[in-house]
Parts: C-alpha cells; structure tokens; sequence
C-alpha cells in the first residue's frame, strides 16, 4: 500500500489580499475600510489590545457571523474572489469528547459528507507525534497533546488558508515553545493568519506582524525580527524587538 | 469499577435492614396489624402469592416500559424539531408548557375514558407524565452546545442537519440521560395512577383490591413489586445511558442515586 500523499498544492501562490473590511455593531465603528495582505505562504500574526476587533476580523474572514454590519472582500493576486476552503483554529483545542482522537482528526470530512481518509489522517497524527493516542478519546491526554491534535484536524482539511484565534494561549510556556516549532513547520506552505494576544509568540512566528490600533482601527505592518521562524526567544535581537512591540502595543491607547 | 459498583450497594443493603429493624419495631410497639403488617407476614405474602402478584407485576412492568419509550421518543423527537426549525419555538413551547400545567391526575378519569380499561389509557398516562421532563432537558441540552464547536463545524462546511446530529444531539446526551433518569422514576406513577382510576389488572389494580379487602400484606408486597420494578427500570436506564456515552469518565456520577446525589 503506497503511503498517503501529504503533499499540499497551493491555488494561491501570490498571497491574499483583504479589502474594505467594515465592522460596526449599531453606531460603534470598530473598522472601517481596513485592508491588509497576507504572504503566501507565510505567518502573519496580528496584535493589539482586547476590543479592538481583531478577533471579530479573524471571524469575518472564516464566514462567521459577527455583527449584521460587517462586510468584507478576500481576493488572490489575480484579483478573483478567495473561495477556497478555509482551516479554523479557535480559542481551545474544540476537540468534540465523544469523538477518538482520529475521529476528531477526519471531522471536516464527516461535516461535508465526504468519505474519510483515516490513512492520510493517521499519517497526520503521525506527524504530530501522537500515532499511539489515535483511539483515545480526547480527555484522556494533555494539553498540549490536544493541541497537537488540533493542529492535525487542522492540517487534514488541506485548506490553503488557515485562521487562528489565540490556539496556544491556554497552554503553559514550555508546552507552547514545542507546539510554535510543530505548528511553524507543519504549516509553512500554507497562509496562516494567526490574532495572538502575546507578543513574543508573533515575534516567534511572524513573517509579518500586523498590528491593529486606533478608532476605529488601523492595521500597520511591523517588520519581523531577523531570522527565519521559529526564532528562538532567548537572543537579544529578541528581547530589543519585544520591547519595542510592547511600547507599540501600549502607546495605542493614546 | 467492581468497588464503585459494590461499595453503594452494599450502603443500599445496610440502609434497607435499617428501615426493616425500624418496621419491625413499630410493630413490636404496638402497631395493629390491619394497619401495618409485620416484615415477615408481607414475606410470606410475597411467597404464597407470588403467581398473583407476578401476574399482575407484568401487566404494569408493560405499562411502564411502553409509556417510557413512548415518552422518550415523543420528547427527544419534539427536542430535535424544535432545536431544528427555530420558527415553530414560538408555537409549540407554550403547548409543551401546557402539557405541564395541567396535571396528569385530573385528567386521569378522562384518559381512561378515551383509552378504555386496558394497558392503552396507562400507557398514555406514562407517557404524559415524562414527556415534559424529557422533551424540556433534551432541549436545552441541545441549545446548550458549546459556540466554538459550531464555528468550526460551519467552517468545516457542515450544513445545519450535519451539526445537529454530529455535533449539538451528542453534546446533548448527557442532558437527555438526566432527563431519562427522571423519567425511569416518574414513568411508574403514571402507569399506577392510571390503574387506581380504572383497570382490571396490573399492581396498582391489586393495590386497590387488598386495601378493600384490609389485606394489607397483600398491599406491601405488591409495593415492594412495584418499587423493584422502579429501581430495576432506573439502573437499567442509567446502564444503557452510560453505555451510549462511552467517552465519560467511568467514575464521575456513576450510581449517582445510591451514592446519595439526585441527578
């Protein structure tokens, strides 16, 4: 039996391109004709303080519903409308407890009706070290192997662009250093847009950093740190860049 | 898991030699026995007639199970529609909130009427009795689901029929098994109920014939039918509901009721 092709073909090698993104919820503007691009592949990950709308942003993108008044346009760099599949990482790992851990893996499939692939998602679990919990159920791991399953379902749905709203932010520090370096080389032909509430996690992972700001809101680029992700945190280029993006992300208030 | 099943019922047993000794010593006491018979009367009574009372034990033991079933499907399923096609809420909410207000007991004369003397009224009236609990604890099992679950599923693509039976039914077992819990205990009043009011079989039948005829031995013995039948139907109901949601932890709850909390 041939292994499963894990390979992930790319449609939109040029990047991705959000325009005229408007959210209001009645009178209270949060942003209004924002833009942004996202490289493809790359991470970008967008800061700013709680309220902002950043998360509400990462939802509209998805097609979740957010406010009545919410509008925006996704576009490849050939300026057609983005209508491909989209990988969704929220808050917690959203493993469904009645489900094994390989059933939580093929869940996109059971929701389009598809046929499941267990091969491609065991070869997956496999991939993010957790082959042996394939017929556990979920609450009986860690979590951060649950993250780790999480990032599996996400890679099963072969989506090219992949949003995360805070994935790792339940988890302790050294588990979250691990599943950065899983996440940041099992996702690198992907586009990820990732909202984070923690600096030093973008200025990991970030091959763009987006900061949102103002009111309503503005999204700024932020030259990322040298180096290729995951940048190991302890340098002091890291800690200078820290800094300066605290002082940034503070100031925003004014 | 063999002390967690062993442990409780051997409270259960301590606690039931506990209620006898008291029982017994009301009687020593001077209870007449017309009004309480003694445990070892009510024990031959159980022996003696035991083809009696095993006869008349089916009859309701049928009663129960077919109202139970009834129930569970007719509340599941108007859980399910309700939670499905938000535009019948508004109508129907209020007639399932009807079908609490009036009480079962008044209409019991009535239901007989229509139903006649036979299981058919019983049934009925079983049915009536843990509908409500059913149909309301399903429900807000199945409002209840957790948001991010249904983010991702709708990212996923997963049409509304996909989230209500891959996501939001299971998300609701747990509700519906407390539901059907209830239910296990509740179903045995109607079925008796229904008997006091018109019937010519079943325990709650017996029941009426010994209390005219001052056999009270005959009467506790057909309670201690009735209330094994119930205790047997709640543990079976509990077995098949744990049994169904694999993924709970084994210990948490379990034999909630002889471990001294109500769920």
């Amino acid at each position: 039996m041939p292994p499963p092709d894990l390979r992930f073909e790319s449609h939109t090698s040029d990047g991705l391109w959000v325009h005229q993104a408007r959210l209001a919820f009645g009178d209270r503007v949060l942003f209004d004709d924002v833009s942004l691009s996202l490289p493809a592949p790359g991470w970008s990950c967008l800061l700013g303080r709680s309220g902002c709308g950043k998360s509400s942003l990462l939802r509209m993108m998805a097609g979740l519903s957010v406010s009545n008044d919410a509008h925006l346009t996704m576009v490849d760099a050939s300026h057609h409308p983005f209508e491909q599949r989209i990988a969704w990482m929220g808050q917690q790992d959203l493993l469904l407890p009645w489900r094994r851990v390989i059933d939580n893996v093929q869940l996109g499939a059971v929701m389009r009706g598809e046929r499941a692939d267990p091969d491609r998602a065991m070869a997956l679990l496999e991939k993010t070290g957790l082959g042996w919990a394939a017929r556990r159920y979920p609450q009986t791991l860690s979590g951060g192997e649950r993250a780790r399953v999480a990032l599996a379902r996400t890679l099963y749905e072969q989506a090219p662009l992949v949003l995360m709203d805070e994935p790792f932010a339940a988890l302790d520090a050294m588990t979250r250093l691990d599943i950065h370096a899983r996440a940041c080389e099992l996702l690198s032909d992907r586009i990820v847009l990732m909202v984070t509430h923690d600096p030093l996690e973008a200025l990991r992972l970030g091959d763009q950093l987006l900061i949102m700001r103002g009111s309503p809101a503005r999204i700024e680029r932020v030259l990322p740190p040298e180096g290729a992700p995951p940048r190991d945190p302890t340098t002091a280029s890291m800690s200078r860049h820290h800094g300066e993006l605290l002082t940034a992300l503070t100031e925003l208030s004014a | 898991m063999t002390r967690s099943l062993y442990l409780p019922l051997l409270r259960l047993i301590l606690a039931t030699t506990v209620l006898v000794v008291l029982w017994q010593l009301v009687i020593f006491f001077g209870a007449p026995r017309y009004m309480l018979p003694a445990p070892l009367s009510v024990m031959q009574t159980l022996v003696t007639q035991w083809g009696l009372l095993w006869h008349h034990a089916l009859v309701t033991l049928g009663e129960i199970v077919a109202g139970f079933l009834c129930g569970t499907l007719l509340g599941a399923g108007t859980a399910l529609v309700l939670s499905r096609w938000a535009f019948l809420r508004s109508t129907v909410l209020p007639l399932l909130l009807l079908t609490q207000a009036i009480p079962v007991f008044a209409i019991a004369p009535l239901l007989v009427l229509w139903f006649g003397y036979g299981p058919g009224s019983k049934i009925v009236m079983a049915t009536l009795i843990i509908y409500f609990p059913v149909a309301s604890t399903c429900y807000d099992g199945l409002r209840q689901t957790q948001t991010g679950w249904l983010d991702l599923a709708s990212t996923m693509g997963g049409s509304a029929n996909r989230q209500l039976f891959y996501i939001r039914l299971p998300a609701a077992l747990p509700s519906l098994a407390s539901g059907l819990r209830m239910a296990a205990t509740a179903a045995p009043i109607g079925a008796i109920i229904g008997e006091w009011v018109g019937s010519s079989a079943g325990l709650g039948y017996l029941m009426l014939q010994a209390n005219g005829r001052m056999q009270t031995d005959l009467m506790f013995a057909a309670l201690i039918m009735l209330l094994v039948i119930t205790i047997t139907l709640y543990f079976t109901v509990d077995r098949l509901c744990r049994l169904a949601m694999p993924w709970q932890p084994d210990h948490a709850g379990r034999y909630a009721l002889l471990n001294g909390e109500m769920t």
